[in-house]
């Protein structure tokens, strides 16, 4: 295939889908989808969903979590990198950043479940001594009316992703520079960061703040496991219609896709209003010219917020582990009384068959996607042009577009055309979310080799592909195996895609886990839960031993 | 014009123009015969290195070139730059970190040296440079020094046609760098290579010996 070729059907793989899922999800929505019997267009789906109970509570929830978990996420971030920066308790952190983004959005989810629900860890830790509970308390959690539980799982997922881009971008920031003028002139730590670094850090992090928002307004699985039942999220109510055996709650179900793509759109309006708002404070406080010395107080207050909800993932995967081999575990015990691994015993064949699918669609996914990258990477090199911003912000497209608003567009899509749901057709969707993570970590280890290798090698006659084959991928090859674990780590995340398209077919480990969660074996649950952590784990240990083994006696290639 | 020109042996820059956004950096019209030395002078941001750039066929999209450049009598800003058989050496070594340093060198011997003569060739080369028996050795581990005789050895093994020297002796420490111009000009004699050398060392200029450009 010529290199040509590869920014091209890059961008049909990952647009392709989403254009034909978008549009197989409006034309249902209008009433017209002839496989079921829609002939003609018409608004009967939306006035069927007008009609649902509690529809404007679900509606208000989602963009309640989307809203609220992002802003709690952002300014954390925020606050963080202005009090900490630079500091020892900022690196002891930062070492927990990556393997956290790691952790699959359900299992963290279930960790914080098994951690702070009344008959949860923390409550057994402080009980009875401090609250005399000798049995559960009998407060919502999780499920709560107010989905306050569900916005704390979003903001602990979204706080590594947000420190992790904004650590990304701040080499081009100088902002140690700029932070000792500011320092200079007499500003305290926080104020000198938000006047000086923040605008120009915040216009490199926007499009991930935006996919943070509409991920989190429109987030399925973990809303199944925190979120409230009465109304659930819309997004967790679409799936019930999907799923609904009778199919003509499909119409309803599209009707309900587009309003959730009309609810996202509108949280992105409103965030333009959140960002102007957090200008203005920002450049009032800088006229004031305030030099908040004395912010000992919020420097504080964000490392003790930021440890809290680093130490919650890290302590929820531990009792998830425990749960998975407790025997019988009484109330304010703080362990169980014995151990044991019937739990794993019980579900090993089922839980082979799900890992095996998990491997199976992640690893297909991922030789796409890195096939792919390399390739327009490659191109990029030898033409000496990059896409540019717009290149990027396609690359951000399927994160910024609902996922339920296309995917589910794909199964009504493969459903008129009578393709059964195949291995193939979960590996395609599984790329659309796998290859711009994989992109976007390449694209700078790429970039960044010393361009004069490829002089050196064409001094010595060899063409553009001995050299990408003999030198750049070589040199690259940690980077190439890194960003393969982080596109892996996202496959075995996908829930609603593995789900839709897989038709129940392909469960993998987060299917799985998500579908016991309304069971409430919690034994079960840590087995399923604690797999999910594993796997991707798997990918981070290939990407540093392979090169560690093959490179052992290499001083430089060592990271 | 070529009946003109292609019995020229050596580099035959002609009436070369490099422009980068509506700046003209430099213009050059001058013959460089096997085994003399062309030096270009100038302060560090003046383009001198972009004369470089267009002869090894990597002048950043944003420079804009006209003229021609003769190796031979050939012109070389139509083909690709693994065809061109010039070879450069920069201020760093830049050996390439995965590989020993024998299979740098390996690496470099044109493909028609098969099967055991390449490594044979590539023992010869090291012996050359003082450095018998570091085949196998960890490029990381070699001295400044050493790794600059290896970059030597690497690029005469390729065979090329030509020499490009940026500044290849700024980073080495005084005592180095008199023995590395002495090497380095004295391959190049031996095998009546035309050589480009930009610096902004006046010692290298007058090392070199041949004619100097000021830009």
């Amino acid at each position: 295939m010529p290199l040509a070729m590869f920014p091209v059907l890059t961008l049909a793989l990952l647009l392709g889908p989403i254009i034909a899922g978008l549009a197989a999800t409006f034309l249902p929505a209008f009433g017209y989808f002839p496989a079921l019997g829609g002939e003609e267009f018409n608004f009967e789906p939306f006035s069927m969903l007008w009609n649902q109970p509690g529809l404007w509570q679900s509606a208000w929830l989602s963009i309640k979590v989307g809203l609220v978990s992002t802003i709690l996420a952002l300014t954390i971030t925020a606050l963080f990198l202005a009090g900490w920066h630079s500091t020892r308790s900022f690196r002891a952190v930062q070492g927990f950043i990556s393997p956290l983004l790691s952790v699959p959005h359900a299992a963290a989810a279930f960790g914080i479940a098994f951690l702070l629900a009344p008959s949860g860890w923390l409550m057994r830790f402080a009980s009875p001594e401090l609250t005399g509970f000798t049995r559960p308390p009998t407060y919502l959690f999780p499920g709560d009316e107010g989905a306050w539980a569900l916005i704390l799982g979003m903001t602990v997922k979204e706080l590594p992703f947000l420190i992790l881009m904004s650590l990304a971008a701040w080499p081009q920031l100088r902002a140690d520079k700029k932070l000792q003028v500011a320092a200079g002139l007499g500003y305290g730590r926080v104020a000198g960061f938000l006047h000086s670094v923040w605008p120009q850090l915040y216009g490199q992090i926007r499009l991930a703040v935006f996919a943070v928002l509409a991920f989190a307004a429109s987030v399925v699985d973990v809303a199944l496991i925190l979120g409230p039942s009465t109304p659930a999220t819309l997004p967790v109510r679409l799936l019930d219609w999907m799923n609904d055996p009778d199919l003509s709650k499909r119409f309803l179900a599209s009707a309900g896709a587009v309003l959730q793509l009309g609810l996202v759109l509108a949280a992105m309006g409103a965030w333009l209003a959140v960002e102007k708002l957090g200008g203005l404070m920002c450049s009032s406080l800088a006229a004031s010219g305030r030099r908040m010395t004395r912010d000992g107080l919020v420097r504080r207050g964000a490392l003790v917020v930021t440890v809290a909800l680093v130490a919650m993932v890290v302590l929820g995967t531990i009792v998830l582990a425990l749960w998975s081999v407790a025997g019988f575990w009484r109330f304010p015990d703080v362990l169980p009384q014995a151990f044991t691994l019937k739990s794993w015993s019980g579900q090993s064949s089922q839980a082979l068959r799900v890992l095996g699918n998990t491997f199976l669609i992640g690893g297909l996914a991922v030789a796409v996607a890195a096939v792919l990258t390399i390739g327009c990477l490659e191109r990029e090199h030898r033409s000496g042009r990059d896409g540019g911003q717009r290149a990027l912000l396609l690359l951000y497209v399927p994160l910024l577009v609902p996922q339920i608003a296309f995917v589910f567009g794909l199964q009504m899509f493969s459903l008129s055309l009578g393709i059964d749901t195949s291995l193939a057709a979960v590996v395609l969707v599984h790329l659309v979310f796998v290859l711009p993570y994989l992109f976007l970590s390449l694209a700078d280890p790429w970039r960044n080799v010393d361009p004069r290798f490829a002089q050196v090698g064409a001094g010595m006659g060899h063409g553009p592909n001995v050299y990408l084959w003999r030198v750049r991928l070589p040199l690259l090859l940690r980077a190439i195996l890194t960003a393969a674990a982080v596109g892996f780590s996202v496959s075995i995340a996908q829930y609603l895609p593995t789900l839709l398209i897989g038709g129940g077919r392909l469960p993998t480990v987060t299917t799985e886990a998500v579908a016991l969660a309304s069971g409430g074996n919690r034994r079960i649950i840590g087995v399923y839960a604690f797999l999910q952590l594993v796997a991707p784990l798997v990918g981070f240990v290939i990407a540093a031993a392979v090169p560690a083994f093959l490179f052992r006696n290499r001083r430089e290639m060592r990271p | 014009m070529t009946d003109m020109t292609d019995t020229t042996n050596g580099l035959d820059i002609s009436d070369v123009h490099i422009v980068l956004d509506g700046r003209e950096l430099l213009a050059i019209d001058t013959q460089v015969p096997p085994g003399s030395v062309f030096t270009v002078m100038g302060p560090s941001g003046s383009g001198k290195s972009s004369l470089l750039n267009l002869i090894g066929g990597f002048l950043p999209p944003a420079f804009s070139a006209s003229g021609d450049v003769l190796l031979d009598g050939k012109s070389l800003l139509k083909l690709p730059p693994h065809k061109r058989r010039v070879g450069t050496l920069f201020q760093d070594a830049l050996l390439f970190p995965h590989m020993s340093v024998g299979g740098n060198l390996v690496f470099a011997i044109p493909s028609a040296v098969k099967g055991a003569a390449r490594r044979a060739k590539a023992e010869d080369a090291l012996a050359s440079i003082d450095m018998a028996g570091f085949f196998d050795r960890d490029p990381a581990t070699l001295s400044g020094g050493q790794r600059a005789r290896v970059a030597l050895a690497r690029l005469l093994l390729a065979e090329p046609r030509a020499l490009l020297l940026d500044e290849p002796f700024s980073k080495l420490d005084a005592a180095l760098r008199g023995s590395m111009r002495e090497l380095v000009f004295r391959a190049a004699s031996e095998r009546e290579l035309p050589v480009i050398l930009v610096t902004h060392d006046a010692a290298d200029a007058e090392a070199a010996g041949g004619p100097v450009f000021q830009v």
